[in-house]
């Protein structure tokens, strides 16, 4: 490998974009040229400084009245009551046929609003000194810390080998329920799994879905209902599910 | 005539209900700013410094983020992914652009430093000769702005979304609308730049 190639590829190195193979090969360069090492140190001296001491801009307090003020206004939801009471008085098919029409629609606007609180909850997470309560890579130190916070402690699993590092566990309110969020990062992205008690045992396949630019993976098992947020690719997302479920089966037969 | 008053009443409702669609599209639509507001508004403070290392100017950088997220409302509607982030610089780049070509029409000689000739010269004829052993010294984070603020186009957009913003190569290639090696070079090409000015101005404080 000559410098000029070396240096490129370099910078994949630094910023862990490199597959294994060609990491391998530039370490090697790296360690025989004196040149190439002395760039790799500085330039990793240099992402640790900028991040250090940091250069990124708050944006000004008029700035963000401006947009707010230039978009439209948001009304509250309808409430649930509102829903039922429009469809009782807006409706004249039978009563029989009325309710099941209203459990699709309520469950599908319970669903929608779920997966946008979700969301919401995954935003604020990612709100300085909000991500996690709890914050270690250990499980034994995360899985002892919901217990007597939730009725039921969320299964925290290390994932790190698997590509996911464990960062920490945080109590989040969804559907006006606390919830136990487990949260795991990959590169530069954090996942959040929420994980709620329900009263269906059943295993259901996970789902993936899309909102407000987020993918949600949602699946249950064991009376357990999961839902990873994250702004990785659905591939990556789906990937994370499948370890963490082939990673809690082992634990279910190990136990 | 019955068949004629059916589809009369057919298109009737037809026209109901696009005109109800027609409604629901608006930009005056709750829900949507709503949706809006949750989904983009986190990301203002990084719009803002990406558009203040763009543009180099505080007051531009306000305006030109104001217009970036006024576009990006009226085409939230069609708005699929990718990460919300991305989407949003892809979007700020092409209003700051607009800004450059303002810029080149109003001044006179030097305007916005887009150096595609320096993309050109070969990474190694400005490799940076340095004396052995120097080290590089911490800078206060003013110093460190300065620095990579000074850096030229294109470089400067590729090094700050990299290192400002971490996103990956392959986003760094969406918003730029070039290849993943193009992004390559020009890291290395701004590591490179930002290194030999950060050595060359601690020489000077010596």
């Amino acid at each position: 490998m000559t410098c000029e190639e070396a240096e490129v590829l370099l910078q994949a190195l630094i910023d862990g974009e490199l597959d294994a193979g060609h990491a391998r090969e530039v370490e090697d360069h790296i360690a025989g040229c004196p040149r190439c090492a002395e760039l790799a140190k500085d330039y990793r001296a240099m992402s640790r400084m900028i991040a250090d001491k940091g250069a990124s801009y708050t944006a000004p307090p008029e700035l963000r009245r401006r947009i707010e003020a230039a978009l439209p206004q948001p009304k509250a939801a309808p409430s649930r009551r509102a829903v039922l009471r429009g469809f009782a008085l807006g409706s004249a098919v039978s009563a029989m046929a009325a309710t099941g029409l209203i459990a699709v629609i309520l469950r599908n606007d319970d669903d929608a609003r779920i997966q946008s609180e979700l969301v919401s909850a995954h935003l604020r997470s990612l709100q300085a000194g909000h991500l996690t309560d709890v914050l270690s890579t250990d499980q034994h130190t995360v899985k002892p810390w919901f217990n007597g916070r939730l009725d039921v402690a969320p299964p925290v699993l290390d994932l790190t080998a698997k590509g996911f590092t464990l960062i920490g566990g945080r109590l989040d309110y969804v559907d006006a329920r606390p919830i136990g969020a487990v949260v795991y990062r990959r590169r530069q992205h954090v996942i959040n799994l929420f994980v709620a008690q329900t009263s269906d045992t059943e295993r259901h396949a996970a789902t993936t879905s899309m909102r407000q630019g987020f993918n949600i993976r949602h699946w249950s098992d064991h009376g357990l209902n999961f839902w990873a947020v994250s702004d990785l690719g659905a591939d990556e997302l789906a990937e994370f599910g499948d370890k963490f479920e082939t990673a809690m089966r082992t634990n279910k037969e190990a136990s | 005539m019955p068949g004629r008053q059916t589809l009369s009443g057919r298109a009737k409702t037809f026209a109901a209900q696009t005109g109800h669609e027609a409604m629901k599209a608006s930009e005056e639509d709750p829900e949507k700013a709503r949706r809006f507001r949750e989904a983009a508004l986190p990301y203002l403070d990084d719009a803002y410094t990406l558009a203040r290392y763009l543009l180099r100017d505080a007051s531009d950088a306000e305006d030109a983020v104001q217009e970036c997220f006024l576009r990006a409302y009226k085409h939230f509607d069609s708005y699929r992914g990718p990460a919300m982030r991305p989407w949003l610089f892809a979007i700020l780049r092409n209003v700051c652009r607009a800004e450059y070509a303002r810029r080149a029409g109003t001044q006179t000689g030097a305007t916005e430093d887009v150096a595609d000739s320096a993309e050109a010269t070969p990474l190694w004829h400005e490799a940076p000769e340095t004396p052995e052993a120097q080290m590089l010294r911490e800078k206060d984070s003013a110093s460190i702005r300065r620095l990579i603020a000074a850096l030229a186009e294109p470089f400067r957009e590729t090094f700050v979304l990299r290192e400002i913003q971490n996103l990956s190569y392959r986003e760094i290639a969406d918003v730029a609308a070039v290849p993943v090696g193009t992004v390559m070079s020009r890291l290395a090409r701004a590591r490179a730049m930002l290194r030999s000015a950060w050595l060359a101005e601690q020489e000077q404080v010596k």
